[in-house]
């Protein structure tokens, strides 16, 4: 459980990043927190050639919030920072991203891992895919030509596979939009494990009543997906009580077809999506 | 009966000491070890780093059965920093073999190779050593090996081991079979069950696990040219037996061999047998004639290390219509892998669990039948609690499953059953020493109470929530001598312990014991034992272990052990320092040896006139005016004393209770509450009895819900990581409520029983039964460890109506 040989850089701002990215070609690597890609090169499962080190970028580490009432998360925050930021700091309407970060990995891990590496990595039960998908976040890559901005159904294209060119450096991640009465909730035997399923709920709740929402599963495809099917029951609304809940956890669970995985065939997932599903709901009423 | 007793009077023929003796033993006292070993001063085995020492890494096997058809390392030598690679071919060592000594319809020897050969049988069987300037390197030389094989079908199941025509894992094994023994029989016992009331059958299995010391395992060897003698620190609970195993394969004489062992992280068994790899190593540094360190990574940890604990079960009770069990009948079938482990054989779960099944439970009559089946998955070693968790939980669920079908409430039946009269001789003619059966279990079942769990799972019901109760109890034989291993029929029958105490002008001792600390806190309780014998602060006592030069012999630690057999050993050796310490003072003093005693610090008049004269005192005339000391009396202060157990041993006992809540919804088993009566007779330190405790259930519990290793239908292991080999966490774990029972052991030296395996051996019988206590209203019953979520939540799915 030894890395193969590699050579390594370390960038000095993420232009450099990106012009290193370049010029080494698509055997090279970016490296932050390290929490998933260091594990994959001691097991020999990846074995860049390069690794360009952004660690030391300190001026992606950051959360801005603006007039547009978005929240712009530099790349190289911390799932911590963000586990620990103030209501100020966070901007009115994010507090399920603080929330959700109990749910990543353990402190350790959490401590030194990035937004930025965690959505770069895209992993399909990864709280931060999840969250970027489910509440519409861009994400900004700055490449030799420039910056441009990814839209989350864009971004994520399968197992561990973005739309980042491999000259790209994601730098920031904007989510465009507070989600006051969102919740995200998982399942995995043991606590900071990889979810088997994870579920985010977003809802559109007014008066009591419910008048839309988002619904985004993980676990369940290559790729964070949300289910239209449960959300066309929230759209359809109703009273923010049990019966709309069900209604949608039932409806998110009959259409995912969950793939087999390890943890568990198609029907537990199912039941596994139920259950998440309606938590999620009854949890994003209570903020 | 035990004549150490009447020793340990002899030696201490003037009487017990009056001050010494119970200021120490008893005492939590804080361990010595932590100081170093939580500010990052301890020296692990990977700590050791030696000038011009090469690392080294072992080409394993990719399949799971294969004749080995060629070895090419040619392009290895290639590797930038690989300085050197051998076969088996190259370094011509001799085989572990590990023995019985049964007949051949009993028991089947078969070799294992330092270096597999021509015949690979697991994957991740050590096929070649590579050796290198560094870690790196040497894995980097690993992808350069060419292994060519010609693949023999797998067998990847006991099932499958015994079914007719199964290909052979080794070939002088008919049937895969290593180990075949029928035992007790009571005769009519077929009549018994024929005219029973009642009869219950548990069918269970539990899951292949992983012992999983946080230190995996490692070596470093180097030859030490002005002692002539080959160095091996090595991270093992048995250096003696290393020694004696690396002396036969490298063919030196025993003294060419000193085996060392630095601080370690863990042990649970997995290190109490011989590995192939440390030997390997130390054959390298030989040949190289440079110091070679290996360190398992923890990949090769999960899968190419000691396993345990998968065991089959087919077991039937019977009942009279009052709850008593009338008759016992078991089929015990243990997968032990590839090999069998020295040196206690493929033999030790199967012999163990036929042994010891009835338990705290006075069954009049037993018969049972215990294999060993030998697959194509990495061997086994002892596993903490060794067979005992599991025949407890079937033995345990056999009596949840009778309270049913008589629906009697589960602590009665237990009560009308549990062994109340001592000493008791079982129908598996074993002798039980007294202990606390029916008061452990009466106190659980209170504490349960007086908790208000009782009250909380009647509550949770009416809510349509789904608390469980469950109990296991237990008793668990400690302190095995040399007569219970040898009624095993071990080859290599381990049981005593040897330790010397000597003191120097400072009054200051050092003490050996043949014991080995993995974690169990021996430096501190050791030192307790012996303070308390002559009366000295355990700041002036040093404990000496895991040096076979230092120490004349020993069994190393397993088996609970250690306190039991090696405390006792080290409470004789300074009782023997203390008369001798008593007869230089008497001397000086012109009085008979009975006329003094040992006080706190030294020794004075018995009638209580004159000073205390001090140990450095005493010191000064035994070394440096020796002229002064009588003349049957030799110079220098050391007493070596043996100790053994000449009976069944003496059995701790415990009975722990859980509190469960299961989700339906998602299958998840949330231990809500978990209480341990305990009672190993006298806690040398009570405070190092409750870590041992919360150890043990932490891995009991990964075994009942968690843990797993696991193989595709080619053995290829499928848990390689801890993504998929699940170790609980502290957020899995909880606290543990102890409570302590003392029923002090008449045989050994302070009283005590061991402590080190009973926490593992209660846990998952305990949590079963919640589990399925919990699960009632769904009909289901579950005998198959670990539970998963995904079962609990079918058990529900099947008979709760989920609105959708």
């Amino acid at each position: 459980m030894k890395p193969a040989p590699f050579v390594y850089h370390r960038a000095r701002d993420a232009v450099g990043a990106t012009r290193l990215l370049a010029e080494l070609g698509d055997e090279s690597k970016v490296i932050a927190g390290g929490q998933s890609l260091v594990a994959m090169m001691n097991f020999r499962l990846a074995r860049p050639r390069h690794l360009v080190d952004v660690g030391g970028l300190r001026e992606l580490d950051y959360l801005r919030t603006g007039p547009d009432g978005a929240l712009r998360v530099g790349a190289l925050t911390t799932h911590h920072t963000v586990e620990t930021a103030s209501d100020e700091r966070l901007g009115s309407g994010f507090a399920v991203l603080r929330a959700a970060m109990e749910w990543v990995g353990h402190l350790p891990i959490r401590t030194r891992g990035t937004v930025g590496g965690s959505i770069a990595h895209a992993d399909a039960t990864a709280e931060w895919c999840l969250l970027a998908v489910a509440l519409d976040a861009e994400m900004v890559a700055l490449g030799p030509g420039g910056e441009r901005r990814i839209p989350a159904a864009d971004f994520f294209q399968g197992y561990y596979t973005s739309a980042l060119d491999p000259d790209e450096l994601l730098v920031e991640v904007v989510f465009p939009r507070p989600a006051r009465y969102a919740a995200l909730t998982e399942f995995a035997e043991r606590r900071g494990d990889f979810a088997t399923v994870s579920t985010v709920v977003a809802l559109d709740l007014r008066d009591g009543a419910v008048h839309g929402g988002r619904v985004a599963l993980g676990g369940v495809a290559p790729l964070p997906v949300r289910s239209p099917e449960a959300e066309a029951v929230l759209a359809r609304g109703g009273p923010a009580g049990p019966e709309l809940f069900t209604a949608c956890a039932g409806a998110a669970a009959a259409a995912a077809g969950p793939p087999d995985g390890v943890s568990g065939d198609g029907d537990y997932r199912a039941a596994l999506i139920r259950e998440l599903v309606r938590r999620a709901c009854e949890e994003a009423v209570s903020r | 009966m035990n004549d150490t007793t009447a020793a340990h009077q002899r030696a201490t023929g003037h009487g017990r000491p009056t001050t010494p003796g119970g200021a120490w033993i008893g005492a939590s006292v804080g361990r010595r070890e932590d100081p170093r070993l939580l500010t990052g001063r301890g020296r692990f085995t990977d700590d050791i780093q030696l000038p011009g020492m090469l690392h080294a890494q072992f080409v394993r096997a990719t399949v799971a059965h294969a004749t080995v058809t060629g070895i090419d390392l040619s392009a290895v030598l290639d590797v930038p920093g690989v300085v050197a690679a051998f076969t088996a071919e190259d370094l011509e060592l001799g085989d572990i073999t590990a023995r019985l000594g049964r007949p051949a319809s009993e028991f089947v020897a078969t070799a294992m190779p330092v270096l597999a050969r021509d015949r690979v049988r697991f994957v991740g069987e050590p096929l070649a050593v590579v050796v290198a300037r560094d870690a790196y390197a040497a894995e980097d030389g690993l992808e350069a090996a060419k292994v060519s094989y010609e693949p023999r079908p797998p067998v990847v199941s006991a099932a499958r081991a015994l079914a007719p025509g199964a290909p052979l894992v080794h070939d002088e094994a008919p049937l895969n079979t290593l180990l075949d023994v029928s035992m007790f029989a009571t005769e009519g016992i077929d009549a018994v069950f024929d005219g029973a009331p009642h009869v219950v059958r548990v069918r269970a299995s539990t899951g292949r696990q992983n012992a999983l010391p946080l230190e995996t395992r490692g070596a470093v060897a180097s030859w030490d040219a002005r002692e002539d003698q080959l160095l091996l620190q090595t991270c093992t609970q048995v250096p003696h037996q290393v020694r004696t195993v690396a002396a036969r394969c490298l063919r030196l004489d025993e003294r060419a061999v000193r085996v060392v062992v630095p601080d370690m992280g863990g042990g649970f068994g997995l290190k109490c047998v011989v590995g192939r790899e440390e030997i390997a190593v130390a054959a390298a540094a030989l040949r190289l004639d440079r110091p070679v360190k290996w360190i398992e990574d923890r990949k090769d940890a999960l899968t190419a290390s000691f396993l345990a604990r998968e065991q089959h079960y087919d077991a039937r009770a019977a009942f009279d219509a009052d709850g008593r069990i009338l008759a016992l009948d078991a089929d015990v079938v243990c997968d032990m892998g590839a090999y069998s482990c020295y040196p206690f054989t493929a033999g030790i779960e199967p012999l163990m669990a036929s042994a010891e099944m009835p338990g705290v439970y006075k069954v009049p009559a037993y018969r049972v039948r215990g294999r060993a089946v030998t697959t194509n998955k990495a061997p086994t070693a002892p596993y903490r609690g060794v067979s005992r968790p599991q025949y407890v939980m079937v033995m345990e669920r056999l009596f949840e499953r009778a309270a049913r079908e008589l629906g009697m409430d589960p602590v009665e039946i237990r009560r009308r059953n549990v062994i109340t009269d001592f000493p008791y001789t079982g129908v598996n003619r074993i002798t039980y020493d007294p202990g606390s059966y029916r008061e452990s279990l009466d106190l659980c079942e209170r504490l349960v109470r007086e908790e208000g769990w009782y009250a909380a799972r009647e509550e949770a019901a009416a809510e349509g929530r789904h608390l469980g109760i469950g109990y296991a109890c237990f008793s668990e034989r400690t302190g095995y001598g040399s007569a219970a291993f040898a009624q095993r029929k071990m080859e290599v029958v381990p049981g005593f312990d040897i330790s010397e105490v000597r003191m120097d002008t400072s009054g200051a001792v050092v003490v050996t014991t043949g014991t080995m600390s993995h974690g169990q806190s021996h430096e501190t309780t050791m030192a307790q034992i012996v303070a308390d014998e002559l009366g000295l602060d355990i700041a002036k006592v040093r404990i000496h272990q895991g040096d076979t030069d230092r120490v004349t012999y020993g069994w190393g630690t397993f088996a609970s052990r250690s306190i039991a057999v090696g405390g006792s050993a080290v409470r004789l050796a300074a009782a023997k320092l203390g008369e001798k310490l008593c007869r230089i003072a008497a001397a000086r003093w012109e009085l008979s040896p009975d006329a003094v005693e040992l006080v706190t610090g030294g020794i004075r008049r018995r009638d209580g006139t004159g000073e205390v004269v001090g140990f450095p005192e005493l010191a000064d005339i035994a070394y440096l005016k020796a002229h002064l000391l009588p003349k049957d009396v030799e110079p220098g202060l050391s007493a070596t004393a043996t100790f053994d157990v000449f009976n069944d041993g003496t059995f701790s006992n415990a009975t722990h209770g859980v509190v469960v809540e299961l989700h339906p919804g998602t299958g998840q088993v949330e231990i809500l509450a978990y209480l341990c009566v305990e009672d190993c007779g006298v806690a040398i330190n009570p405070q190092v009895v409750e870590g041992q405790c919360r150890g043990g259930i932490a891995q009991g519990i990964a075994g009942a819900l968690f843990e797993q290793v696991t193989y595709d239908d080619q053995g290829e292991p499928s848990a390689t990581s801890f993504m998929d080999y699940k170790v609980p966490t502290a957020h899995e774990i909880p606290d543990v409520l102890i409570r302590h029972l003392q029923t002090p052991c008449a045989f050994t030296e302070t009283g005590a029983k061991g402590a080190g395996e009973g926490g593992t051996i209660g846990a998952p019988a305990a949590v079963l039964n919640a589990v399925n206590d919990a699960l009632r209203p769904t009909g289901t019953e579950l005998d198959t460890t670990p539970i998963t979520p995904e079962t609990v939540q079918r058990a529900f799915g099947r008979t709760v109506e989920h609105p959708s």
